[in-house]
């Protein structure tokens, strides 16, 4: 069972000293030349005014919310996909009940309003 | 063992050659001389050795050598570390799918079980998904350490995007693993033998939503609002340099291949030849013995795969060149309201109709 995920170890190790690589070449054999001006943050030729660490919308909080709820369903999902062959009518039932469910949620997730971006 | 490893080895560095060393490289010319016959102009034809520019390819080698030898430049008040970090994250995953993905079927050769696939894991597609969401961290490291507003926009629309897709994308393959009834990667090319169960005719609605949902998923155009060239200037990669932004871009090249290979293994009867079982291709090669018949059918097996998958980085390339950029608000609108009760309803209906046909 382990035995299986070697290969998929032995791959990660090598695409990990790949990028490592990539990032230890491209700083050592490329120049140095720094100055006050040129290490300022970009920001379309004017020094920034204001730091980048503020407040952001409440908008993307509630993607992240909304996106943990649906990706566990979609988790629940997949053993069942696997065996609905063997499950049959139950199966389609009880998945129907669990849909109508999730279904319902999103339609108050709509209604409310969470899924608009404006 | 030792024999069961090194068979394991040449299969990744098979895999890394092609992805790394060939497909990477050689699609950043592809796009351009693409582009450029799409528009009209002449495209990627300056870089020369001694005159000679064989089509633009030269580029490929003058944009590895400018990539290495540029500054690595961090900007003031950037976390360093982070900085740096932030592209490694994102590359090793986009490699770290191909270990489940098999790029031919089994063969015999001289006594030897040979099974295309680095690892053969039961949960493939779960695999394929958990590595895959997890260089959303690499994104959003990259635009949070550079101190940069534009990088921190690019890296929120990010996060929210490929999160919303990824349940959609989590969604639509459900009814392809219905109808397969395995989540191994290698049983369900396997099972696509016969042309009239390959992916697309089972599950035509499921492959358009998928297709989407990978463009958007990978970010690129018509869903690239997280680096909108337009709107913010380069979004999470702005105050990246040198091989750090080489390295974004290569993990993009790459998840390219890895929607082409996996869009191919689900719908496009991964390495199958339409009408042509691999019994028949076996009997075809009889006169040059057992092995070297599996090997002539491993090698056309291997060879129709990639060609299936280039067709759909193709295809990916084309829809960039076809459709303007979306805006947020209908991405998001698109991914929730949209493609996720499509993607429920298609559940449903591939159930019903599996249900009625046994």
């Amino acid at each position: 069972m382990l035995a299986s995920y070697t290969g998929a170890a032995i791959l990660l190790l090598i695409s990990t000293v790949i990028a490592v690589g990539m990032v230890v070449a491209g700083s050592l054999l490329g120049p140095k030349r720094e100055f006050p001006d040129k290490m300022e943050p970009f920001e379309c030729g004017e020094s920034p005014i204001v730091s980048p660490y503020q407040r952001f919308s409440v908008k993307f909080y509630l993607v992240a919310v909304l996106f943990i709820l649906f990706d566990v369903e979609v988790v629940f999902l997949f053993p069942w996909a696997i065996i609905y062959k063997k499950l049959g009518l139950f199966g389609l039932i009880e998945m129907t009940v669990f849909l109508v469910i999730l279904g319902v949620g999103l339609m108050y997730v709509w209604i409310r309003g969470g899924l608009d971006w404006e | 063992m030792w024999i069961d490893l090194a068979i394991t080895m040449v299969k990744i560095i098979f895999i890394l050659a092609i992805t790394v060393g060939f497909f990477a490289p050689v699609l950043t010319w592809v796009e351009r001389k693409q582009s450029a016959l799409m528009q009209d102009r002449v495209g990627a034809n300056r870089a020369d050795i001694l005159g000679f520019t064989a089509l633009g390819l030269f580029h490929i080698i003058s944009d590895a050598v400018k990539m290495f030898t540029k500054e690595d430049f961090i900007p003031q008040g950037a976390n360093r570390a982070l900085h740096t970090l932030a592209p490694i994250i994102a590359l090793v995953p986009a490699l770290l799918t191909f270990a489940v993905i098999p790029f031919g079927g089994q063969y015999t050769l001289w006594g030897q079980e040979v099974n295309l696939v680095i690892s053969d894991l039961d949960v493939g597609l779960l695999f394929v998904f958990a590595i895959a969401s997890l260089a959303t961290y690499g994104y959003v490291v990259a635009g949070w350490s550079s101190n940069n507003n534009w990088s921190l926009l690019g890296s929120m629309r990010t996060a929210s995007q490929m999160i919303s897709y990824e349940v959609t994308m989590g969604l639509t393959i459900i009814g392809v693993l219905m109808v397969y009834g395995s989540m191994q990667l290698t049983q369900i090319g396997a099972a696509q033998e016969s042309f009239f169960r390959w992916g697309i005719f089972l599950q035509p609605l499921g492959f358009i939503m998928f297709f989407a949902s990978a463009i958007a998923e990978n970010k690129r155009v018509p869903f690239d609002a997280p680096e909108a060239e337009s709107e913010l200037v380069a979004g999470y990669f702005t105050e990246y340099s040198g091989i750090k932004f080489g390295m974004f871009f290569m993990a993009e090249f790459i998840e390219m291949v890895t929607i082409g290979a996996i869009i191919t293994i689900l719908f496009f009867g991964a390495w199958h030849i339409p009408f042509l079982s691999t019994a028949t291709l076996l009997s075809m090669f009889d006169f040059l013995g057992d092995s070297f018949a599996n090997l002539a059918v491993m090698l056309i097996h291997v060879g129709v795969f990639f060609g299936k998958v280039t067709f759909l980085i193709f295809m990916q390339m084309v829809v960039r060149w076809t459709l303007p950029r979306f805006r947020y608000d209908q991405i998001m609108k698109l991914g929730w309201k949209i493609l996720l009760p499509l993607s429920l309803a298609n559940v449903l209906i591939t159930g019903i109709v599996i249900l009625a046909l046994n």
